[in-house]
């Protein structure tokens, strides 16, 4: 049978000195060696070992959080594709969407791709916070947490309006002209920082490339950082809120 | 000399039949991590790895489809001479635009975001956040007197503004929240939502029905000078 051989295969790969050199665990059968795979690896490591059942139901998260996550993985793929064709100069930055458009294989996808988990980023973000919110996911000891998805939301703007512009379209430059200006109505700094963030009194060429240093470079890696304190301190705080305790602690306090 | 012995050394008495120090200390108190300790535990590997998995195939696919059938926008080259009517900032601050259509910038740009963002850090903070007692669970009456004199003068406050997208849905979140003061433990079970609501699930609530409605209204209901269109009859060039 197919699967059998498969499966005799894929034993015969997992005996060779390079497979055990690169996991050092065997197979998952034991709670031993599945708690193993996940804190004897890096990218799992910042993962519980053992979750409450409660939790990994779908209404107890929606998987909102990860689905932010998976979203940003996806927008650093695509975003380091769309580097690839992307020049931060005028009006070359508006040449290259038309590229993108007409010349590159699969260009437009790759922008609509970006795009498009840019704003559901927005929504899950957002989504996400008010799930956290209505589930009491804030309480201690998740209160510090709670600010660092707080920071993580404003990033998660910032990396979306830093984008905005980038297409250097009439949409993009008028966008980033109403926006900026809303900085100007604060007292005494407004004026020095939007000077600083434009580059200039106006949104031109330097408001564009350091738009996208901000968005290509600093903005992702403050992200990063802060997504992997957030993960961290999950497991720290001891885990996801279950609702159930909480209205139980809800329905002793009412009577 | 005399050798200076460092408090802070570890491993210094890891004999503990020369040095007998360790003491350990029992608390009355319930550490955060064993009271979360409640109900069934499955492994992460496989159980959440495969959910999260699957959650992320579902949202490629989804994406992927979308990707497919619709495409971004994009605009003519930007021109700084020619400014559209509206021009309008991305959907997500189109709320706070609304704003401005009605405040100074002063508030609408910068005094109400940073308002927002403190409010957003310094809820945990809050005991009455924490604890989230029912909001009539005390003294009812003086808290129905309360609440009552903020929201006249928080109607009031917008009224003067005109500043009717943000005055209706206040009214909408106000409404039940006057009408749950009036509700009885022993009334109808249905109602039991309502009654037991906590204070910051009253004001989170107001806040998302006034931003969704305000993001709504900027994104859809505005069309040249600010004024308002309806989105179905396609206001013209």
């Amino acid at each position: 049978m197919a699967t059998s051989s498969l499966a005799q295969a894929f034993g015969r790969l997992r005996a060779t000195q390079v497979w055990k050199s690169i996991f050092r665990r065997g197979p998952a059968r034991t709670n031993r060696t599945r708690s193993l795979a996940v804190f004897g690896n890096l990218f799992l490591h910042a993962l519980p070992v053992k979750v409450r059942d409660k939790s990994l139901r779908v209404r107890a998260t929606y998987y909102l959080g990860s689905i932010t996550f998976f979203l940003f993985v996806v927008l650093v793929i695509t975003g380091i594709l769309l580097m690839l064709y992307y020049h931060p100069a005028v009006p070359q930055a508006y040449r290259d969407m038309k590229d993108l458009g007409f010349v590159v294989s699969n260009g437009v996808f790759l922008r609509n791709l970006h795009r498009l988990a840019a704003q559901a980023m927005v929504v899950a973000v957002f989504w996400h916070m008010f799930h956290v919110f209505y589930r009491g996911g804030y309480r201690p000891p998740r209160e510090f947490n709670w600010v660092v998805g707080v920071g993580l939301l404003l990033v998660t703007l910032f990396l979306s309006y830093t984008g905005y512009l980038l297409p250097w379209d009439q949409l993009a430059f008028w966008a980033i002209t109403v926006g900026t200006n809303i900085i100007s109505a604060m007292p005494i700094l407004g004026r020095p920082v939007r000077f600083m963030l434009l580059g200039g009194n106006l949104v031109g060429e330097n408001a564009l490339l350091r738009f996208y240093v901000l968005h290509c470079v600093i903005l992702p890696l403050i992200a990063i950082v802060l997504v992997g304190v957030h993960f961290w301190r999950i497991q720290k705080d001891g885990g996801l809120t279950v609702k159930e305790t909480f209205q139980e602690e809800n329905g002793r306090k009412e009577e | 000399m005399v050798e200076k012995k460092n408090s802070y050394e570890t491993g210094f008495g890891s004999d503990a039949l020369k040095n007998p120090q360790r003491i350990v200390f029992i608390t009355k108190k319930t550490s955060a991590k064993v009271k979360g300790d409640a109900g069934r535990q499955l492994m992460s590997f496989p159980h959440l790895l495969l959910r999260e998995s699957i959650a992320f195939q579902v949202m490629v696919i989804v994406l992927v489809g979308i990707a497919l059938l619709w495409d971004a926008p994009l605009e003519q080259l930007a021109n700084p001479l020619v400014t559209p009517n509206p021009a309008k900032a991305p959907w997500y601050f189109l709320g706070l635009q609304e704003l401005l259509h009605y405040f100074p910038p002063l508030v609408a740009g910068i005094i109400i975001p940073t308002l927002v963002v403190v409010a957003f850090v310094v809820i945990p903070y809050f005991n009455v956040n924490v604890q989230g007692e029912p909001l009539w669970a005390g003294n009812r009456a003086l808290r129905f007197k309360v609440f009552l004199s903020i929201l006249v003068a928080l109607v009031a406050f917008l009224a003067i503004f005109r500043a009717w997208t943000v005055l209706v849905p206040t009214v909408a979140v106000a409404g039940p929240l006057l009408f749950s003061s009036f509700l009885k433990p022993e009334g109808q079970p249905a109602w039991k939502f309502l009654r037991t609501r906590p204070v910051s699930w009253w004001v989170m609530t107001w806040f998302i029905t006034v931003s969704v409605v305000l993001t709504l209204v900027g994104t859809f209901f505005r069309g040249p000078g600010w004024s308002w269109v309806w989105p179905w009859r396609g206001h013209g060039v």
